[in-house]
């Protein structure tokens, strides 16, 4: 039975991309049947952050549109075997999609897939609601700030009533992925604690992404942070959170500061 | 000028409708001379004297009794009261029309009900964008209600949970509604109209359980010890 899993957040920035590639990366790796989906069209992103942008011919759009095939858009992982992307246009926008085409496409992915990780376009707009559209799941991409926490408020909000699960009078099941979380500055008061978010989203915890610089050189080098550096705090993170994913009962584990008090003020007139 | 009063058959039917409208139009009769038309009631078995006698209970100034054989009068004190003024049969008589009293038995008319106040029941969180508007009622919420979110209630608002959006209470000239939450963290609270910001109250009922409501045109809040 496949899944469809939507990857979003409301607003911009948090890690939604990397967290696609991510997730479906170390789901592929724990041998399942990935293909994840960009639904940013006009702004795309997963390919260059998975290593494919210069393998791309057809996209999402052409396939919903009917213009290929969805078998000459999809691009296989290098890496990982099991793992594909079906990139979004850069050349269109939002509009291209049309939510009958989403929907065959995503009923063509099912048959071929264990896993379909549509990687949400930011907003609430037609990109977003589309790409939750049919999600059986959700991952609510947080930066543990304000703006964030409030945005994806909004995002659960439209997850329990927009989906087609919803609308069908069913649940979807939500969970909370928590990034670029620097205990250090949450001790301090500078950010959110991980507590005080839950406490707003009341949903679970999927996992606790570290704040690192692991996951711009991943980014910058185009490939996800499990395959790039599987021993990185951010990419056992990733790993515990796509086993939760599956299934699996593990405990999060929070990041804690590990430096001293000097060594981290040190570091920190260093840096 | 005189009143023409008609007893019709059944008199105890008649005499209970007569009650009411009294009841309804008090002083209607009062100093208004009467004269008592008894032509309906010959078929009926009723004593006219008896008759007289009940309308004479209830205050009427009974100057004249018509339609009716004087005879059966006689020995009471309407004996000879009776207008037999020639002509009078068949020329309509100017009736004045009292207000609903021609219905013989009007319906009791059922007991105002006692208001009804449906009430709306969420118990899941509401969520940032989500806008809860109940205009005939109370609104109780189970749970949070997140920053930008509001709840629109015609009635009271009960919330279970940390309130950190918006609260419209009484929508429908509700002076009497009130705000309940278990934690204040509100971006703002407002009753029948009048509201206030979280600039208002300050920090010293944040994250408290507090009642909001109306006193005299001022919006109160005070934490619920």
């Amino acid at each position: 039975m496949s899944k469809v899993l939507v990857v979003t957040s409301g607003k911009g920035g948090v890690g939604k991309t990397t967290s696609s590639a991510a997730l479906g990366a170390a789901l592929a790796q724990a041998g399942k049947n990935v293909v994840v989906v960009d639904f940013d069209v006009g702004l795309r992103n997963l390919d260059l952050i998975m290593g494919a942008e210069r393998r791309v011919v057809f996209d999402l759009v052409n396939v919903v549109q009917g213009d290929a095939k969805l078998a000459q858009a999809l691009i296989r992982d290098k890496r990982v075997e099991t793992l594909s992307l079906l990139p979004a246009s850069q050349t269109r926008d939002k509009d291209a999609l049309t939510p009958e085409g989403v929907e065959r496409v995503i009923d063509e992915l099912r048959e071929k897939f264990d896993w379909i990780v549509c990687d949400s376009p930011a907003g609430i707009e037609r990109g977003a609601t589309l790409a939750m559209r049919h999600a059986d799941m959700a991952v609510v991409v947080t930066n543990p700030e304000v703006s964030s926490v409030r945005d994806s408020d909004r995002i659960i909000g439209l997850l329990d009533s927009k989906t087609a699960r919803a609308e069908a009078g069913e649940t979807i099941e939500k969970h909370l992925l928590l990034t670029r979380y620097d205990a250090t500055r949450a001790a301090r008061g500078e950010m959110l604690k991980v507590e005080d978010v839950l406490e707003i989203l009341a949903i679970p915890l999927l996992g606790i992404i570290p704040d690192s610089e692991d996951v711009l050189k991943a980014s910058n080098v185009g490939c996800p942070v499990t395959l790039h550096n599987p021993l990185s705090g951010p990419a056992r993170a990733y790993a515990e959170a796509a086993r939760r994913l599956l299934g699996e009962t593990i405990a999060v584990t929070m990041p804690v500061e590990k430096k001293s008090l000097m060594s981290r003020w040190f570091g920190r007139s260093v840096a | 000028m005189a009143l023409i009063v008609v007893p019709e058959p059944p008199f105890e039917a008649w005499l209970t409708a007569l009650d009411q409208q009294m009841a309804r139009s008090a002083g209607f009769f009062v100093d208004r001379p009467v004269v008592v038309n008894l032509s309906a009631m010959a078929e009926a078995d009723d004593d006219p004297a008896q008759v007289l006698a009940a309308l004479e209970a209830r205050d009427l100034r009974i100057i004249g009794v018509e339609g009716v054989d004087m005879a059966a009068l006689r020995g009471t004190p309407w004996f000879g009261a009776t207008l037999a003024a020639p002509g009078r049969e068949g020329k309509p008589d100017k009736f004045i029309d009292l207000p609903e009293a021609a219905a013989p038995t009007p319906p009791e008319p059922p007991p105002p009900e006692p208001v009804r106040r449906p009430s709306l029941l969420i118990n899941r969180p509401v969520r940032s964008g989500q806008s809860i508007v109940f205009e005939e009622g109370d609104v109780t919420v189970i749970g949070p209600v997140s920053s930008g979110a509001e709840i629109i209630a015609g009635g009271s608002i009960h919330i279970y949970g940390t309130l950190r959006g918006r609260a419209v209470a009484g929508l429908l000239g509700g002076a009497e509604a009130r705000i309940f939450c278990t934690r204040l963290a509100a971006e703002l609270l407002a009753i029948d109209g009048l509201y206030r910001t979280a600039d208002h109250w300050g920090h010293g009922l944040q994250g408290k359980p507090v009642q909001v409501w109306l006193d005299d045109k001022e919006l109160r809040l005070a934490a619920l010890e």
